[in-house]
């Protein structure tokens, strides 16, 4: 299959990168993995008068800690997330993201930037980035904004980001003491996008009461969505197996999946509260052993 | 239309062309430098038979426009035997019959260079996990993760000498 004709524009610079979209209007897509993009372009789906590369574009592929926040680059890829250091060591329920999304040759090329700006409900990264609380940062012509991650999902495949804008950084809280997160994912075959998965961010108090809690969930909404009613039902109470089924049960309540190859939609609302109920497990045991 | 100027390293040798922006890297590789080793499974981001090694990262060659490797260097399964001596992964998956109608073989055995590139001694898991990419409708893989690790074996024995891709210089 071969993608329709489009005009190639490398940027040298974030200012470059921005100075074509706003010259382009909505006729010009961001290259960054091309993961997403250049298969939906091969399939048509796609047919942008103009692709803007910023895989040359300095300075938005690290991974640092800096002022309590962590904070990765657009263009960091997947792989570079899954054998950092800081990642696996600090914010593991980011590592389990990455390791489970598409498979290893997809992973090297891949950005995280891309998994969260494409806006599809079916990618991995949104939900984990709903369950830390993430922000996202935005450069325009006017200059950088920070969208909170609650604002950023607005439709399938639409975010908050404008034409013009790149996203350039996503920022995640440091991980506050005796707190941890876990994302658990089934899938039919490596690969494959979820039939349902999970993101739990869980912070306990002295007492070991949650104090803080977050839920994601991928690809049973028509945008990645917050388990909010499940996240409260969470709030105060000492963790239990009974807690976190109930729990579970608010998340699933939330889903609202659709019937597709990959199941019947009360399948996967099923797979849903499996998968959270596991995620909040996994997240309980990390919280329970970071001191 | 638009036709931009490319420079890339193949297998050690450089050429030059002049690219429409949509020509994927694997029809760059096997339309315009004849090098049809590296072969179109999917064609959607799925089977990874069109694998090639991107500055020795091993990528989908269907999802990688061609214009996007300017300047780069691209290993294809052509590059790997050196003198008539297969590489030490070709040999493997001769001798452990890692193959059955060979159209995965290409890209499996590319992803199983740059995986002995980085770790030369793979566990099984370390194996199959790194190959999670490639699919293969016959094999049932037993036989390729055989055929990975008799290579891991030979380049241990004999490195460094044949450890590095060939091609490579």
């Amino acid at each position: 299959m071969i993608p329709g004709p489009f005009s190639y524009r490398r940027a040298a610079s974030i200012e470059e990168a921005i100075a074509l979209l706003q010259q382009y209007g909505g006729e010009a897509k961001v290259l960054s993995g091309g993961q997403s993009l250049i298969p939906m372009m091969k399939f048509r789906l796609a047919e942008p008068a103009v692709i803007v590369d910023i895989n040359r574009v300095p300075g938005l592929d690290a991974i640092e800690e800096r002022n309590g926040i962590l904070a990765i680059g657009g263009l960091v890829r997947e792989v570079a997330l899954e054998r950092s250091p800081l990642i696996r060591q600090r914010y593991p329920i980011i590592a389990d993201t990455a390791e489970v999304i598409a498979d290893p040759l997809v992973r090297n090329l891949a950005t995280i930037g891309g998994n969260l700006a494409h806006g599809d409900p079916a990618n991995d990264h949104p939900a984990t980035m709903l369950a830390l609380r993430a922000e996202v940062v935005a450069r325009g012509p006017g200059g950088e904004r920070t969208i909170p991650i609650d604002d950023f999902f607005v439709d399938t495949f639409t975010t908050a980001l404008g034409p013009d804008e790149i996203l350039t950084e996503i920022r995640v809280p440091a991980p506050p003491p005796r707190s941890g997160g876990a994302y658990v994912k089934f899938e039919r075959k490596v690969g494959d996008y979820a039939v349902a998965a999970a993101a739990v961010f869980l912070v306990l108090d002295e007492a070991g009461k949650i104090a803080g809690a977050g839920i994601g969930l991928t690809n049973v909404y028509y945008k990645p969505l917050r388990a909010a009613e499940a996240e409260n039902a969470l709030l105060g109470q000492v963790p239990s197996g009974e807690l976190f089924r109930a729990a579970a049960e608010l998340a699933a309540k939330a889903a609202d999946p659709t019937t597709d190859l990959r199941g019947p939609a009360e399948y996967k609302r099923a797979v849903a509260r499996t998968m959270t109920f596991r995620a909040l497990e996994a997240a309980l045991s990390r919280a329970q052993a970071a001191s | 239309m638009e036709r931009v100027p490319i420079q890339l390293t193949v297998n050690g040798q450089p050429y030059q062309a002049e690219v429409e922006p949509r020509m994927l890297l694997v029809h760059f590789i096997r339309d315009v430098l004849n090098l049809t080793g590296t072969h179109i499974g999917c064609d959607t981001t799925s089977c990874g038979a069109c694998t090639v090694l991107w500055d020795g990262r091993p990528v989908k060659s269907c999802t990688v426009f061609a214009v996007q490797a300017d300047g780069g260097e691209i290993q294809t399964v052509e590059g790997l035997e050196r003198d008539g001596q297969l590489h030490p992964v070709q040999e493997g998956f001769w001798e452990e019959h890692g193959l059955q109608c060979g159209f995965c073989t290409p890209g499996m055995i590319m992803t199983a260079v740059a995986l002995l590139q980085e770790n030369p001694d793979p566990s099984e898991e370390e194996i199959r996990k790194a190959i999670a990419g490639n699919l293969c409708r016959c094999t049932g893989y037993v036989n390729i993760v055989k055929a990975i690790q008799y290579a891991a074996r030979k380049m241990r024995e004999t490195a460094p000498a044949t450890a590095g891709i060939a091609g490579g210089e």
